[in-house]
């Protein structure tokens, strides 16, 4: 019980003050301390990856192994992880180009490495057609949302047309003093209602920071109040 | 007549020949070395150096001031300690009035504390010539030397100033307000924490988007289908994360009362770790720890539109009953959302992106709005201890609207109706905050 609860607490509390203390307390002794316990984050989270590939590993492999639906796709990631990682590590230590133009006198050496080379041919890629997605996505969720059912909905389908109108060269050219209205429109009433969402937000997040410190909010131990 | 115009002839060529030859002298340029000779006398000591204040050491603050005749010069400043000398700037505007001799990445130890450091002004018309800048900084160079030329310019000397010591502050003077923040934030919450422990009473309103949770997982069960609850893109690190690792706990109880299955894809390797621990404690505790399994919260990837496409199509496979959004969003708010409305999922959303939360309303059934999401653990538990921070949250806010409305009436009336007693009230307050 100590191990599983009381020191996380313990040591959740402890960091919670110093981290507070840290921020007000410019000397380079504090600095250190700060750096420090980033490190340790990052040896951390190092480690965390190995969980994560143990995950991904396990979770493809029992699909694979069961034959469920699409398990085929299980496969594909796993050979591109396999693929992944040894071009990843070959790269980084023994420069495979050079290795290549043993192997075949006509390669030529690339200042892309085949890691990079992966990134920026398939990986950019993919994202950029997932991201692309949104804009269709944008277009749907509007136009289920700017139905004029009741009074605010009809205030949000007029506020959004001007905007929308004001953002493109047509807004200014039926009405000059267009994107201004839109300058107003962001500035005040949109910018107000932003600030008192982040207001809460913020005051919410401290009262978080002081239940995790005082070991109140215990939840993301695992169970438990 | 004659001999007066042959002496006027005389007379302006000699002007001629002198002028001719003043400016072969300064090399060409309009400069006037009378001028600057002039200042010479004005500059002294002209700087006045100071540690830089609340800092962690290793900085000088340099300030001078001018008169406006000399506001398009140059300035080049140089250090000394001991008999090193060292350029700190250059060819910078004199008009700009400070500059900070401090250590940076590549240079930690540019500027020591405790060290005693002097520090001169040079004065130019013109940009330094880089013979020039080692002439400054070489041993011969004459401190008491009020001027020196080259063949372009003259520059102006200024007296030595210093010494001065740079040292590491304690406290961040500049962040006092936020420590006083802090400290009545904390006094409200334990005092509120004491009058609950008390038994006194606190309310907190209904959240519809929280009421919907059992509404939710039971449909969910009904249909057969499991539920997903992604946390987003955050680390555990922050703060929405944990909420919605909370919230998860809560959720989980509820999936496992209805004996129904609950997938939880990460972004994270540490979020994936705390996640399945959360809703292991939450199966054991509804008394089915059988019915976990650890392989229903699993590790997507770190890309962002990776970790969208992956919890994607999961969500087009699994086709969910239910989808609970909550934690940190970003760009990829929508398209979750949005597939997520396609399989005819019900979502509850919650996040505190500003910029997220008009996706969410829109391809939503419910959603959480920034700081509803930090109070639903409160709002699930319904623990009167838990109570005492949303109280606590509050009377803060009440602070927080009574100095804004002090700051709007201070502003209508100083800066903007020009009451020069509000004017400075008003300066006063911004200062303060």
């Amino acid at each position: 019980m100590f191990i599983r609860r009381t020191l996380p607490l313990l040591v959740a509390g402890f960091f919670g003050i110093a981290t507070i203390i840290q921020f007000f307390v410019p000397h380079p002794a504090s600095r250190t301390f700060y750096n420090m316990v980033l490190d340790w984050m990052i040896i951390v989270t190092a480690f965390t990856y190995l969980m994560a590939v143990q995950s991904t590993i396990e979770l493809h492999t029992t699909k694979i192994k069961r034959k469920v639906e699409g398990w085929q796709y299980s496969l594909v990631v796993l050979i591109s992880l396999g693929i992944t990682a040894f071009i990843g590590i070959l790269g980084g230590a023994f420069t495979p180009s050079t290795i290549l133009m043993k192997l075949i006198p006509a390669f030529k050496p690339s200042s892309t490495s085949p890691l990079m080379y992966t990134y920026l041919y398939m990986q950019v890629p993919m994202q950029s057609t997932i991201f692309s997605l949104l804009a269709f996505y944008m277009a749907s969720a509007a136009f289920r949302s700017f139905k004029a059912r009741s009074f605010d909905a009809t205030m949000l389908l007029v506020t959004a047309a001007i905007v929308t109108i004001g953002r493109v060269p047509l807004g200014e050219f039926i009405y000059k003093g267009f994107p201004e209205i839109i300058e107003w429109i962001l500035k005040y009433p949109n910018m107000a209602a932003q600030r008192g969402i982040l207001i809460g937000v913020e005051l919410g997040m401290i009262a978080t920071s002081l239940k995790i410190i005082l070991g109140i909010e215990r939840k993301y131990l695992g169970g438990g109040k | 007549m004659k001999k007066n115009l042959v002496l006027l002839l005389l007379s302006l060529t000699l002007l001629f020949s002198f002028s001719f030859a003043q400016e072969q002298a300064s090399g060409g340029t309009d400069l006037n070395p009378n001028a600057i000779s002039s200042e010479t006398e004005r500059l002294g000591s002209m700087l006045q150096l100071s540690d830089i204040p609340n800092d962690g050491g290793g900085g000088i603050e340099i300030n001078w001031t001018l008169n406006d005749s000399l506001s398009n010069y140059f300035i080049t400043i140089i250090r000394r300690e001991g008999n090193i000398k060292k350029i700190v700037a250059s060819d910078l505007l004199a008009s700009s009035g400070q500059v900070r001799d401090v250590n940076s990445d590549e240079n930690k130890s540019n500027v020591k504390d405790g060290t005693e450091y002097f520090y001169t002004a040079v004065l130019s018309e013109y940009a330094v010539s880089q013979e020039i800048l080692d002439y400054l900084v070489c041993d011969s160079l004459d401190m008491e030397a009020m001027t020196i030329a080259d063949a372009n310019q003259v520059y102006l000397i200024s007296d030595e100033s210093g010494p001065v010591k740079s040292k590491a502050s304690w406290f961040n003077l500049e962040r006092l307000t936020v420590l006083i923040s802090a400290i009545i934030i904390t006094f409200l919450f334990l005092l509120y924490l004491q009058l609950a422990r008390k038994g006194k009473e606190l309310y907190i309103r209904k959240i519809s988007g929280l009421d919907a949770v059992e509404e939710a997982v039971g449909r969910s069960t009904e249909m057969g289908k499991p539920i997903m609850y992604i946390l987003g893109i955050g680390y555990v690190t922050d703060i929405p994360t944990i909420a919605g690792l909370t919230i998860l706990g809560r959720v989980s109880k509820k999936v496992a009362e209805y004996e129904t299955k609950i997938l939880v894809p990460s972004y994270d390797p540490v979020v994936m770790t705390t996640a399945q621990e959360v809703v292991k404690e939450a199966f054991t505790e509804a008394g089915r720890p059988d019915l976990y399994n650890k392989n229903d919260i699993m590790y997507i990837t770190q890309d962002q539109f990776g970790y969208a496409a992956g919890v994607d199509g999961m969500m087009l496979r699994e086709k969910p009953g239910a989808v609970f959004l909550q934690g940190l969003f970003f760009a990829e708010s929508l398209i979750l959302a949005e597939t997520g409305h396609s399989i005819g999922a019900i979502q509850i959303a919650g996040t505190t992106e500003t910029a997220q939360l008009p996706f969410f309303v829109a391809a939503c059934d419910y959603t959480l709005i920034g700081e509803e999401m930090m109070a639903a653990s409160v709002y699930l538990q319904k623990d009167p201890l838990m109570l005492s921070s949303i109280a606590a949250e509050d009377v803060m806010k009440v602070i927080i609207i009574i100095i804004l409305l002090i700051g709007l009436i201070l502003g209508i009336l100083g800066p903007g109706m020009h009451i020069e007693f509000f004017d400075k009230l008003f300066n006063l307050l911004i200062e303060i905050l």
